[in-house]
Parts: structure tokens; sequence; C-alpha cells
């Protein structure tokens, strides 16, 4: 299974991104074979907005099927939804030991959004 | 002839200034106001019209056939507000986002996606005396509200007036609700934060190129330094409203300030013949 987990930084040992559309990159990584890649965000860092539904929109095309991150806003979580992404929010420490945490089934799937729109500017 | 009458800052007195001037200018002709604040419309607490009736407002937001949809991304490409997600598997639109463009619909390669309406609010028109009037109500929520204030611009009769009370700020309300006026009236009062949105509200005008006029509204409050901006960028300063009592009950009490303190007609008369001459030139 991919998951993409949302990181301020660019490898496993990077602090989680608590934000999920204004994240500063996506670590897409495979549970099955443990090999990982870097999916930059930078576009949405600052776009007006829509960000978490074009940060949603690119998790989905790189065929993630679980997200690891902060906080998820509506538009986000619905588009995730709509792509048949699971989203695990309050995730924090490193990308690494979230993945971790994952595998040891400690992390419940999110049912919504647990912030409203906008939340990730202005952090 | 149409008169808008706009502010940088809120609550200078945009809606003292437009009603008043409607009540005089109806003695000269015929006049249809415009409330274009469809944000927080007020101007009808004031000129108390009879509402004859009411029209809900629609944009155009897309609708997608699935079926035909080949998700090749091209409507999510085009579209600045990320109203529509193309995913692998299905293609989700956000119609809250959507300024109704119609990119999406005229530039899908496959013909997927078909216009449907999404109601934003709804303008009603009446009569105060023999004043037209016009205002709309943006429904609670919505963040874009330039396509209602077309369309209660578009309910507008043909008049020897037309008196439109702008929105306050120097933003794309703004904008449309005075881009094609003859002449722009700005309201502002003497204090720095007056001042300073005048400053905006000034260039704004003069981007779009109108001539403009200043009022100052709770003149004696601050001090001379719009009465000297207007000098050094040479706009008339047409009328000053002093800072009294009798003229905030009225306020209070939703009375138009011409008909509370009759004197004040004469005033209002010689501003409204001062914007024609503007407007002229």
């Amino acid at each position: 299974m991919r998951i993409a987990i949302t990181t301020s930084g660019k490898d496993l040992d990077a602090p989680v991104d608590p934000r999920f559309g204004r994240a500063k990159s996506f670590v897409i990584y495979d549970t099955d074979s443990g090999q990982w890649s870097v999916l930059e965000n930078a576009q949405n860092l600052n776009a007006a907005q829509g960000a978490g539904i074009q940060a949603a929109t690119t998790v989905v095309n790189a065929g993630a099927q679980a997200v690891l991150t902060g906080n998820c806003g509506p538009k986000a979580f619905r588009t995730l939804a709509a792509g048949k992404v699971k989203v695990y929010t309050g995730v924090s420490g490193t990308v690494r030991e979230a993945i971790e945490q994952l595998k040891a089934g400690q992390l419940e799937a999110a049912g919504a959004a647990n912030v409203e729109s906008h939340s990730g500017t202005g952090l | 002839m149409r008169i808008a009458v706009a502010s940088g800052k809120g609550g200078t007195g945009k809606t003292t200034v437009a009603t008043s001037l409607a009540l005089v200018l109806a003695d000269a002709g015929s006049v249809e106001f415009l409330d274009c604040d469809v944000e927080e419309p007020n101007a009808h607490l004031f000129l108390k019209p009879a509402i004859e009736r009411r029209e809900p407002i629609q944009i155009p937001v897309p609708r997608v056939d699935e079926a035909e949809c080949t998700r090749c991304g091209r409507c999510a490409e085009v579209c600045q507000f990320k109203a529509i997600a193309v995913l692998k598997d299905t293609v989700l639109t956000f119609p809250e986002l959507c300024h109704g463009c119609t990119g999406c619909w005229m530039l899908c390669p496959e013909r997927a996606i078909s216009p449907t309406g999404r109601e934003i609010g709804a303008v009603e028109s009446g009569w105060a005396g023999c004043v037209g009037f016009h205002h709309g109500w943006l429904r609670v929520g919505e963040a874009m509200s330039p396509p209602l204030i077309r369309a209660v611009k578009r309910q507008a009769r043909q008049a020897d007036f037309t008196v439109l009370d702008a929105p306050p700020g120097t933003s794309c309300p703004v904008v449309e609700s005075v881009k094609d006026a003859d002449v722009v009236v700005l309201v502002t009062e003497p204090t720095p934060f007056g001042l300073h949105d005048l400053e905006l509200a000034a260039d704004m005008v003069a981007a779009l190129g109108l001539p403009a006029a200043v009022v100052i509204n709770r003149a004696g409050i601050g001090d001379g330094r719009v009465n000297d901006f207007c000098r050094s960028r040479g706009l008339p300063l047409l009328l000053e409203i002093p800072f009294d009592r009798r003229i905030a009950e009225a306020y209070s009490r939703g009375e138009p300030l011409v008909a509370a303190l009759p004197e004040c007609h004469a005033t209002f008369q010689a501003l409204a013949e001062d914007l024609q001459r503007i407007a002229a030139r």
C-alpha cells in the first residue's frame, strides 16, 4: 500500500507537517517494498484558495491509499474521500515514526475533517 | 447621469450622502437608486421603499457528465479557483469556489461539462416615492458579490439620474459598482484612517479613469490633512458635513438627512449641481 505523509523536510527523519494542503512536501512511501520518494507541494504553499483540493488531487493521482498528517480541512477531506484515500489526522513526530505507528495499528482513520477551511493559512 | 457614491473606509456616510442626493435630484428629474452594497444593504432603512418584486439570482457553475469525461484534466487546469478536481476515477466540483467564468465548459474537449445554476442571492425592486429603488441581498456565506451587483444594476430603468450607493473598500465589488459612473463621490472623514482609505479610493477611481469629487463627513473631528490631500491631488472638495448631534439622531431614526434637516436641502442641491458640472467636463 502506498501512503502519503505530509512533511516540512524531505526524508524519513524530517518532521510531519501539521498542515495538509499547505504542507511543504509529501513523502510517498510503499509499505510493501519500503521504497519512498518525495513530492513537492510548493505551488500550493502560497495558493490563495483551493490548496487542500489541489494537494488532495496530487496525493490521489500519486496512487496513495492513505494520508498521514496533522490537520485536514473539509474540501481536502472530501477530495481524498472521493479518491478512496483514508485520512489519519493528529499525526506528529517524524515521518518514520508516523509510518511505524500506522504499521503497528496505532492510528485510527478519521471520519471527517478535523479543522475548518483555511486553517493552514497564516501558520 | 450616473453618480456613484463610494468610500475607502466603511461607515463614513456613503448612504447618508447617496440617499439625500437621490431625494434632491428627484425635484429635477427621474431618479433610480441602486444600493450596490449587497453584503449589507441599508439604504432601504432611509428611503423606505415599497418593494414590488423579488428575483432570485443565480450564477452558472459546472455540472460534469462523468460518462463523457475522459479525466483529461483540462477543466481543472484552466480553473483559477480550484473549483474542479480531476481524480483518476472521478471528477469533483466545488460550486462555492466557482466564479462562473464559463472556462471549463467552453474548453472541455469532450463537451462533458454543462452549466447549471447556483443561487447566490436575490434582487428586490420597488418605489420610494417617485424614486425607483433596487437593492440586492447576498446569501449569507457567499464570498462573491460582483455577479449580484451586476444583477442589481441590470434592474435600473432609464432615468435622468441614477444614484449608486457602493460598498466600502476598493476591491472588485466597488469597481463593479462604480466603473460606468459619470462621476464618483468619495465620502470620507477627517481622520488618519479616513485619509488613508481616501488615498486608496482616489487611486482606484484614477485607475478607472473616472472623474471624482470628495465629501467630508463629521467635519471638525479631525485635522486638515484630508483637505490638503484633496488640494494636492486636484480633487474638488464639494461639501463638508459638520459633526452634529442632530444628524446622528436623524440617522439613528432612519431619516434621510435632507428630510430631517430641511436647511440641508439647498446644500445637497448645490452638491448635485457641482457633480453635474464635473460629469459634463
